[in-house]
């Protein structure tokens, strides 16, 4: 019998992704043991599985993050969520997920498989197996230790329909909680800032949340805020739409060392990423049920109607500030550079 | 003013004289009718599209003294752009002379006029109790009264403004149809038993019922309540200036918690007992834009809150009847704020001014004349014995601005201006055509209204943009928006540098003609984006209308936190301090000063980081944050700036009073020469600056130390560059020439070495003043 491979110590070489022994030893020690499903266990290219007649979707998200190992979470985790994320903001229930790796020669084992393990416990508490992947290695200095793309299919029950473009005058805008944890934890800690507590990420995957809201009433509109932010997510919907919509300041839940964070680094929050967070609109009629529903939910404990949409031929996003201003959050142009002199 | 005159005819006595500019609804057509009178002349004067046509015969003599009358002594509101003649060889249409009916076709020329000040006219009959107008607060005529605030489309008729409601009554129809009198075609032409009306209603919108409503409004202001009263373009918020307890009021329920109140006092005879008045700030008052004029304050108390910094103070006069009446009886001036909350624009309509005002004001003063087009107060400064426009709109706007005639072009041109103090231009036919100052893009009502005038505008001067003209900064609304049109209409765009464009106004403004050699420029702002997206505000640039070339520059210093480093000065005050020396050896070396103790409360370490990483800490040569870094150091608004330029304020009024005394102890800074770039590298400048705070000399030294400082490094770096370029003409431009400290004791100096200095005085010096570069 072949000796194991020395995940403590070991590092990924070349031959890891070369498609010879090392990587089939790879892949059985360290991706099949962990994700550990019969479809992975049944060693063919592809998965087979069976699904019920219905409505799919399908969703793709590569994963790229420095740092590797953040306060909240991991790649691992982040790749995971990403893709449930995506495909639960349809409404569906994500079913199975695809993995592919792309490795840096020289990373450590050991880290690859803190990666793998925490990717296989995010997969198990959002209810969904990784039947498939692939691994990838490049030559050193040509990647960043460590890329994940995951890709993944759901279903959609019957009766539901979300879209970005069923937003409705008179609807109100639902944000499940505090903005720009993910964005502020990653920067704090990718670039050494020293704030006074540790921010964590809210990174976290929202399906079980979702699957709650859609069974006490008729959503509009979902959409998680990750990159570009709160902001981004509304204009997007407000686009899509063709509506206008209001917000206040005051409304929008944001942690206050997160908040103070944003001050020092002079970053709008309303900019910053998110990992677990989500914008739901609904009718106004249906707000306290889908309120109520989201507060009982440990992801959503203080979620809060932030505003509602309006009728406005310009599509704008406006704000009432907290100093008593009405003021346009627009699409981020580029990188946040000073506009005022 | 160009006058097209053709040598006089010797063997026909019959004219065709054609007069362009904003010649309509000013009392063009009987000030003619009267004129031709006068000199007995015969034929006829009429409108059309491109102004005034008049068709005269006479005695040649007496047909070139009418001429020269015309162009000498037009109406009041008049502005005369052009005057052809040429010769009519047919005989008189009429034996006398009469006014005709307007000849319209599709081409419009004609301009609007801004609105103007009540004219000596109109207050007499106000003040007369036996005029059937006594009293009456929308008395107006052909030479005053409100004309951009009302109209909503051309041509300038009563249905296409805000007084089409308001059916003339038979005495006012029979003035505006008799050529003689002052009121003929004066399309705003009302009385009391015909016009708007006014009235008084408390804060829960509860009429109050008086037969004399204005008599009430003074009482109430003696009693120490706020109005907000509607005016011509808008509401303001009103109190007696004199009350601590009314203006207190004021600032805490308008959320304003540092900029002054802009006051209003019955004449100038009231407003000399509380300000320096000097004959050209007499002349700004007194002129028919009524704007808001800056004035150096005297010892004469007036409440403490109406300024809180330094002792400038800006006053108007009485613009409307109304305002005229309100303030008779009033023995000190009253606050006149305009009436928003904070940084909103102001409210023009009445259900607006109920939301928004009701938990600033005590009562409301309304009138039932929309306001069609928002105008806030201009403001003037005088510096230098010449007009410096702060904020140009009420009065000023729409003039027009004759191009030097090399402009003449076929292409219309929209220029979106900038992003806080937005105004914008249109250039059609050799004019350009800035409107009103419109202000923080941000603002959603100010973003609609924007939007909003962008098409009054491009209707009211028949205009149909070829070309679009954006500021470099994509992250602008206006750039934003003015992309979304070129794509939509399929325009042309074209990108223009924030500087260059400070400069091309300004050559603009003086009438340099295309083609003129280059000029030499300093141009310092807050902000504005250089090439490659670099961040500018300290710029020394060789500069035509078409191109522009960087020559030199404040050290780039990094604005730890972005938009924050904006907000709070200490952090400019930071970044330099950790660009020039190491940071923690200058702490220990000068741990005393208050402004270490200060920072050390501050989080030093992340912000470092930032700068180190270029974390949101963009390399800026801003000499807006360059004032922020020094006033920092002098304590000045260290924490936190509550509006945009106040550090810069602060140090310029603390630097005041001992600016003369300290001219010839300016502190050395240094000239670096880096690949053809001159950089001014202010290190020396710190070393002083700390070494004097140690030795505790009075900070109002150090300031005006500080300003001596910066005007002779840009005069020094100036003559060099003028030199290497064989530039005569320096054009000093920007935001940081609102300074008025800088800007004499640069301009004073530059001429000194003869050299011609140039700078904006009609249009602001600032933002609101780009567009039209």
């Amino acid at each position: 019998m072949r000796s194991s491979i020395d995940i403590k110590n070991g590092k990924v070489d070349l031959s890891h992704g070369s498609g010879g022994r090392a990587m089939a030893q790879l892949i059985e020690e360290l991706f099949v043991k962990h994700f550990d499903n019969e479809l992975l266990k049944q060693g063919n290219d592809q998965a087979l599985f069976s699904v019920e007649a219905g409505r799919m979707v399908m969703s793709t998200d590569s994963h790229v993050v420095s740092p590797l190992f953040f306060p909240g979470g991991d790649i691992g985790s982040l790749s995971v969520h990403g893709t449930v994320n995506d495909i639960a903001m349809s409404g569906a229930k994500p079913l199975y997920l695809s993995a592919g790796f792309i490795l840096e020669e020289g990373f450590s084992l050991a880290e690859l498989e803190k990666i793998v393990i925490s990717m296989a416990a995010a997969a198990k508490l959002a209810d969904t197996l990784i039947v498939t992947g692939d691994t990838k290695v490049v030559e050193r200095g040509k990647g960043d230790g460590v890329f994940i793309n995951t890709c993944g299919v759901g279903m959609v029950p019957t009766g539901i329909n979300i879209s970005g473009n069923n937003a409705r005058v008179g609807d109100v805008v639902i944000l499940s909680g505090s903005i720009g944890d993910h964005g502020v934890a990653i920067m704090s800690s990718r670039e050494n800032l020293q704030f006074e507590t540790t921010i964590k990420s809210d990174s976290a995957a929202l399906n079980d949340l979702v699957a709650r809201m859609v069974m006490v009433a008729d959503i509009h509109c979902l959409r998680d805020p990750t990159r570009g932010g709160l902001a981004t997510t509304l204009n997007e919907i407000a686009g899509q739409s063709s509506v206008g919509m209001k917000i206040e300041e005051n409304k929008i839940p944001i942690k206050a060392e997160v908040k103070a964070a944003c001050e020092i680094l002079g970053l709008d929050p309303l900019y910053v990423g998110n990992e677990g967070k989500l914008v739901c609109i609904c009718a106004a009629e249906d707000a306290g049920a889908v309120l109520k529903t989201m507060l009982q939910h440990s992801l959503a404990k203080d979620a809060a109607i932030i505003g509602k949409v309006i009728a406005d031929e310009n599509n704008f996003v406006q704000m009432a500030t907290a100093f008593g201003g009405q003021r346009i959050v627009d699409w981020l142009a580029s990188e946040q550079l000073p506009r005022i002199c | 003013m160009v006058n097209r005159l053709s040598g006089t005819t010797v063997s026909n006595h019959g004219k065709a004289i054609r007069v362009r500019g904003t010649v309509q609804g000013v009392g063009f057509r009987p000030f003619i009718w009267h004129l031709a009178r006068q000199y007995q002349l015969k034929g006829s004067v009429w409108n059309d599209e491109q102004g005034v046509m008049i068709h005269v015969w006479g005695d040649v003599e007496q047909l070139n003294a009418f001429i020269q009358q015309i162009s000498q002594h037009p109406p009041p509101l008049a502005k005369i752009l052009s005057i052809e003649c040429s010769v009519l060889n047919s005989r008189p249409e009429y034996d006398n002379f009469q006014i005709v009916n307007s000849r319209q076709n599709s081409h419009v020329q004609t301009l609007i006029t801004a609105d103007a000040a009540t004219c000596q006219e109109c207050l007499a009959e106000i003040n007369d109790p036996l005029d059937r107008r006594y009293h009456y607060p929308f008395t107006n005529c052909t030479h005053c009264g409100p004309r951009l605030s009302i109209i909503k489309q051309i041509p300038y008729d009563r249905c296409n403004t805000s007084m089409a409601e308001f059916l003339m009554c038979p005495v006012c129809q029979q003035e505006y149809d008799e050529p003689g009198n002052r009121r003929f075609h004066a399309q705003a032409n009302c009385c009391a038993d015909c016009g708007p009306t006014i009235w008084l209603e408390d804060r829960d919108n509860k009429i109050i019922e008086v037969d004399d409503v204005i008599k009430k409004a003074t009482e109430l202001i003696q009693r120490r309540n706020i109005i907000a009263i509607k005016g011509i373009g808008g509401f303001h918020l009103v109190c007696d200036a004199s009350n601590e307890t009314a203006v207190a009021n004021l600032r805490q329920g308008k959320g304003r918690y540092a900029k002054p109140f802009a006051l209003m006092a019955k004449n100038i005879t009231m407003i000399r007992a509380y300000a320096q008045v000097g004959s050209m700030e007499e002349q700004a008052l007194a002129y028919k834009a009524a704007a808001i004029v800056i004035l150096s304050g005297t010892k004469k108390k007036l409440a403490q809150s109406v300024s809180l910094e330094g002792d400038s103070i800006g006053f108007m006069l009485p613009y409307t009847p109304l305002h005229s009446l309100l303030l008779q009886n009033l023995a000190y001036p009253v606050v006149m704020t305009s009436g928003n909350f904070s940084d909103e624009p102001q409210c023009i309509d009445n259900q607006q001014a109920r939301d928004k005002l009701q938990n600033i004001t005590d009562y409301f003063l309304f009138h039932n004349r929309f306001i069609i087009n928002r105008l806030d107060d201009s403001v003037i400064r005088v510096i230098n014995d010449k007009k410096q426009t702060i904020r140009r709109a009420r009065g000023f706007s729409p003039e027009v601005l004759q191009l030097p005639k090399s402009f003449q072009t076929q292409r219309q041109i929209l220029a979106m201006g900038a992003e806080l103090k937005n105004s914008f231009c249109l250039i059609k036919d050799g004019l350009a055509v800035v409107s009103q100052h419109i202000g923080d893009l941000e603002n959603v009502s100010t973003q609609r209204d924007y939007r909003h005038q962008l098409i009054l505008y491009e209707q009211l001067f028949d205009f149909k943009a070829d070309v679009i003209a954006v500021d470099h900064h994509t992250g602008y609304l206006s750039t934003q928006y003015g992309q979304q049109l070129a794509q939509t209409q399929a325009l042309t765009i074209e990108s223009v540098q924030h500087h260059h464009a400070h400069i091309a106004a300004c050559m603009g403004e003086h009438g340099l003609p295309l083609g003129t050699p280059p000029v030499l420029a300093a141009v310092f702002d807050g902000l504005g984006m250089g090439e490659e997206g670099q961040l500018w505000g300290g710029e020394f640039l060789l500069s035509e209308y078409s191109e522009c070339r960087r020559l030199g520059h404040f050290q780039p210093i990094a604005m730890p936190g972005g938009v924050q480093a904006i907000h709070e000065p200490w952090r400019n005050c930071f970044a330099q301090l950790e660009f020039y020396f190491d940071y923690e050896q200058i702490r220990q070396q000068y741990s005393d000063l208050e402004i270490f103790q200060f920072l050390e409360t501050k989080p030093l370490a992340p912000l470092s980081t930032m700068i180190a990483k270029n974390l949101n800490s963009p390399l800026s040569s801003s000499c807006g944050r360059w004032f922020d870094a020094f006033a920092a150091v002098l304590g000045l608004c260290t924490g936190q700036a509550a509006y945009e330029g106040q550090a810069a304020c602060l140090l310029e009024t603390l630097a005041a009073k001992e600016f003369i005394n300290e001219r010839n102890n300016a502190y050395s800074y240094a000239v670096l020469k880096q690949q053809n770039m001159y950089v001014l590298n202010w290190k020396p400048l710190w070393l002083a600056v700390l070494n004097d705070l140690r030795d505790q000399l009075n900070k109002s030294v150090i300031a005006a130390r500080i300003h001596h400082t910066l005007a002779a490094a840009s005069v020094d770096l100036i003559i060099k560059l003028s030199e290497q370029t064989a530039t005569n003409t320096i054009v000093l431009s920007g935001g940081v020439f609102q300074n008025r400290l800088l800007l004499e004791s640069i301009t004073q100096q530059l001429e000194q070495y003869g050299k011609k200095v140039l700078t904006a005085q009609v249009y602001p010096v600032n933002d609101g003043g780009l567009a039209l570069g």
